[in-house]
């Protein structure tokens, strides 16, 4: 039994060195599509996160037309490598409401101040309550909600230049 | 010429590694002291070799010759000559060489000085620290070569990354590099206690000298890239969580784990497989950090040449030295007899506790630094920050530092549990009032920094305590080590604790003229001016700073821009005072004439840094007098 131990290093230090490996190789593609694709938006209600903008809840999206929700951090070092796609796509007049995870006002304000502010709303998540609901892994993520509540398209991690197509073609498509 | 020359050098030495090596194994198979006798030479040589090929490097840097392609890439011949000597180790290629260079460096230390080691272990302990030698060589000159000819010559460099033109680059990364591959010396000596399966106190003796100086440097190194950070960044904070940061922190973690249980083994002779373990685990972290730096794998502040290739071959480095030693470890530990016993309630049971939570924090660390890498592998881009680590490593700190200071009041072998808490008394009983004060006087502030508060006081108390009723004189110089370091531990989380609690923050868009306040001080922007550097140019804001009717002196905040490449810094100023310190920062003009200020008042932050010299200062104390009394037994074995 205590030989089992002794390799136990071993064993732990070659999982970790297979995972670096496979980043290195670059050769792991497969997204996971979140099993929330097609449901509605789970039931919630934050308060505002920032002065300069009100909260969010729910019943935010069922309007009659696609939003963008993106869950994101001030302390989140790819939320700021895809704030110029978010900002981009804002003054493409895409609506873009936000969840902050576990995050300062002060933090946040001057994260806004710095990489921009592509948010119509932005509720304030400081036990990461609603990111569980959604089935969030980490941050940043982005959901393609449609005119009716109902998630159509899932973005795990930052959204890069090339994935700006994808998003808009999801937008399309939600508001068919 | 110059460059050849360099690059010969490091042909030679890396001839010398593979020498050493092959000398170690043919010696230790047929049991011939005379090739053994012979690694130290050539250990010694390899390393004398390795720093001329580092000072060719400088040459070359110093005296901007542009036909080499390092040079041309990152320096600048109108950069001040200090610049120029940092832009050595500035970059990639330059900074593996000085990596490359304390590795034979502690060979040849080992080599020359270590006299308490049998012959047999030496030589595997040397042949150890070949086998590293010769991958690293390898990378070096076939991925890395620092001395590569660019041709045609460049007319002018294109300059350093701005942020890094810096007083403190010229210290902060050799200080780091020889704490990180110090630690190389104990992951040799612990495979060749293992190769010639002498685990025990001798070795443990043996090998402390060497892992106290290399986590000496650390903390140093990192006390002052916190600083760096802090100052130069312009962010306000003074640890980022980020995986670079980490990097630098896990080694530590793992040395300071090291520092205890060594101890523990040469003392007492318990702890085996333990310590054997921690000393791979440390320079481990060490190897790992350099890789997760380099290979561009994760997404960090401090960015360094990204390549593949580069990040392919220090894997693979990785994986046969790590996977090596872990393997080698399995296969012989088994044979090392088991260490001795001791009580519950001993010395020993408290620095085996310390090395849980100090083991508990190193993984609570390593996830978060891993996790995003690991959900890469699913394609997933995440980041774990603050909120994260100051939670986990922070709670199991304030655990962590209770037994710190506990530890040292209790006995070695066995001990009485009443009688150690009625040694402990007085903290607890400050503890206890300090908590009521916090709660009445400060309610707000959060659970963390409150118990951070509160222990700090009481564990700077206690860490004193060991030299109650002392015969000050007759204390031993590593006592004394001992109680500084724990104190700097307990200086630097109040220090930690009072910035989070009590920190105030403004950030403000004002016209000249305009007036603001930040904590109980009034700041007034009275002008904003441009001012011409010898490589760049800035607006400098003029801030008048008072309290209450007294006037402090001025700070002038810098937002600049380097010429070459362009690029825009901001550079803080910061007015440091008895109780804290004032940090400005100057932002962006907006368009109705006003100018973007971030003021903070950081009551007692001075004293995280103050901590961290403490710290060191006591590893100091601590290696001195480990290296006198070895010294005066030596002196007497040779008169007996």
């Amino acid at each position: 039994m205590k030989r089992i131990w002794l390799w136990l290093p071993l064993g732990l230090f070659t999982a970790l060195f297979l995972v670096m490996a496979t980043n290195l190789s670059g050769q792991s593609k497969r997204a996971p599509t979140s099993a929330l694709v097609g449901k509605p938006v789970p039931r919630f209600s934050l308060a505002a996160a920032d002065v300069s903008r009100p909260g969010l809840g729910s019943a935010s999206f069922a309007q009659g037309k696609p939003r963008l929700l993106n869950i994101f951090a001030s302390w989140c070092i790819p939320c700021i490598a895809e704030a110029p796609q978010l900002m981009k796509l804002a003054r493409a007049g895409v609506p873009i409401d936000a969840i902050a995870i576990r995050d300062r006002p002060e933090d946040l304000a001057r994260f806004l101040r710095r990489y921009g502010n592509p948010y119509q709303r932005i509720g304030n998540d400081p036990e990461s309550q609603v990111m569980i609901a959604l089935g969030t892994s980490g941050v940043p993520e982005t959901y393609v909600v449609d005119g009716r509540g109902i998630i159509r398209h899932h973005h795990l991690g930052d959204i890069r230049a090339d994935d700006v197509p994808e998003i808009i073609e999801a937008l399309r498509a939600a508001a068919r | 010429m110059i460059a050849e020359a360099g690059l010969a050098l490091l042909w030679l030495a890396a001839s010398l590694a593979l020498l050493q090596l092959a000398l170690g194994i043919i010696g230790l198979r047929q049991k011939q002291d005379a090739l053994l006798d012979g690694m130290r030479v050539i250990a010694g040589m390899q390393g004398l070799l390795v720093a001329l090929s580092f000072c060719a490097l400088i040459w070359i840097f110093l005296s901007s010759d542009m036909s080499v392609k390092l040079v041309a890439t990152n320096s600048h011949s109108a950069k001040p000559w200090l610049y120029k000597l940092a832009g050595a180790w500035g970059n990639h290629e330059g900074s593996m060489l000085l990596w490359v260079m304390i590795l034979a460096l502690s060979g040849s230390l080992i080599a020359l000085f270590e006299k308490s080691l049998s012959r047999e272990m030496k030589a595997a302990t040397l042949m150890a620290q070949a086998a590293i030698s010769v991958g690293f060589y390898a990378f070096l000159l076939f991925s890395s070569s620092p001395f590569e000819r660019l041709i045609p010559a460049a007319k002018e460099g294109v300059g350093l990354n701005p942020v890094l033109q810096d007083p403190g680059l010229v210290f902060h990364p050799p200080t780091l590099y020889v704490g990180y591959v110090g630690l190389s010396v104990a992951f040799s000596f612990a495979v060749g206690a293992l190769l010639t399966q002498q685990v025990n106190a001798a070795f443990a003796r043996a090998m402390r000298p060497w892992v106290l100086g290399a986590w000496v440097f650390l903390t140093l190194g990192i006390t002052a890239g916190s600083y760096w950070a802090y100052y130069e960044l312009g962010w306000g904070g003074w640890w980022f969580w980020d995986p670079v940061e980490n990097a630098s922190l896990m080694p530590w973690l793992a040395a300071t784990a090291l520092l205890h249980s060594v101890t523990v083994l040469a003392t007492r002779d318990a702890l085996r497989a333990w310590t054997v373990m921690l000393a791979v685990i440390a320079f481990s972290m060490s190897m790992l950090g350099t890789f997760l730096v380099r290979s561009g794998i994760l997404t960090s502040v401090h960015a360094f040449a990204v390549d593949p290739e580069r990040g392919t071959f220090i894997l693979a480095l990785l994986g046969l030295y790590i996977g090596g030693a872990l393997l080698l470890f399995a296969m012989r530990i088994g044979a090392v007899r088991e260490g001795k016993r001791f009580e519950l309630v001993s010395r020993e049971s408290a620095l085996v506790v310390n090395n849980l939570f100090l083991s508990v924090i190193l993984g609570l660390v390593l996830i978060g630094t891993l996790y995003p890498l690991i959900m890469q592998s699913f394609d997933k881009q995440v980041s774990v920050g603050p909120p994260y680590f100051n939670l986990t490593a922070g709670s199991v700190t304030l655990a962590l530092v209770v037994f710190m200071a506990t530890g040292p009041m209790i006995r070695w072998r066995h001990d009485e549990a009443q009688a150690v808490i009625r040694r402990l008394i007085i903290p607890i009983a400050v503890v206890f009032v300090a908590l009521v004060g916090v709660v009445v006087m400060a309610p707000g502030i959060s659970t963390l920094s409150a118990f951070g508060l509160v222990l700090s006081l009481g564990v700077g108390i206690a860490s004193v305590a060991p030299l109650w009723r002392r015969n000050l004189r007759r204390t031993p110089l590593f006592t004394y080590g001992m109680v500084i370091a724990h104190l700097g531990v307990a200086v630097a989380m109040a220090g930690m604790a009072a910035d989070s609690a009590f920190m105030k923050e403004r950030l403000i868009a004002l016209p000249v003229g305009g007036r603001t306040d930040v904590g109980p001080f009034s700041v007034r922007l009275a002008g904003i001016e441009p001012i011409v550097g010898p490589n760049w140019t800035a607006l400098e804001a003029r801030l008048e700073v008072a309290r209450g009717a007294r006037n402090l002196p001025p700070m002038l905040p810098q937002a600049r821009t380097f010429t070459s490449p362009i690029t825009e810094t901001s550079e803080a100023a910061i007015s440091t005072r008895w109780n804290g310190q004032i940090y400005a920062a100057l932002g962006k003009s907006e368009v109705n004439g006003r100018w973007q200020l971030r003021l903070w008042w950081k009551p007692f932050v001075t004293l995280i840094w103050f901590g961290g010299i403490l710290v060191a200062l006591g590893g100091v104390l601590a290696l001195w007098g480990r290296l006198r009394r070895q010294a005066v037994a030596e002196y007497r074995k040779g008169w007996g």
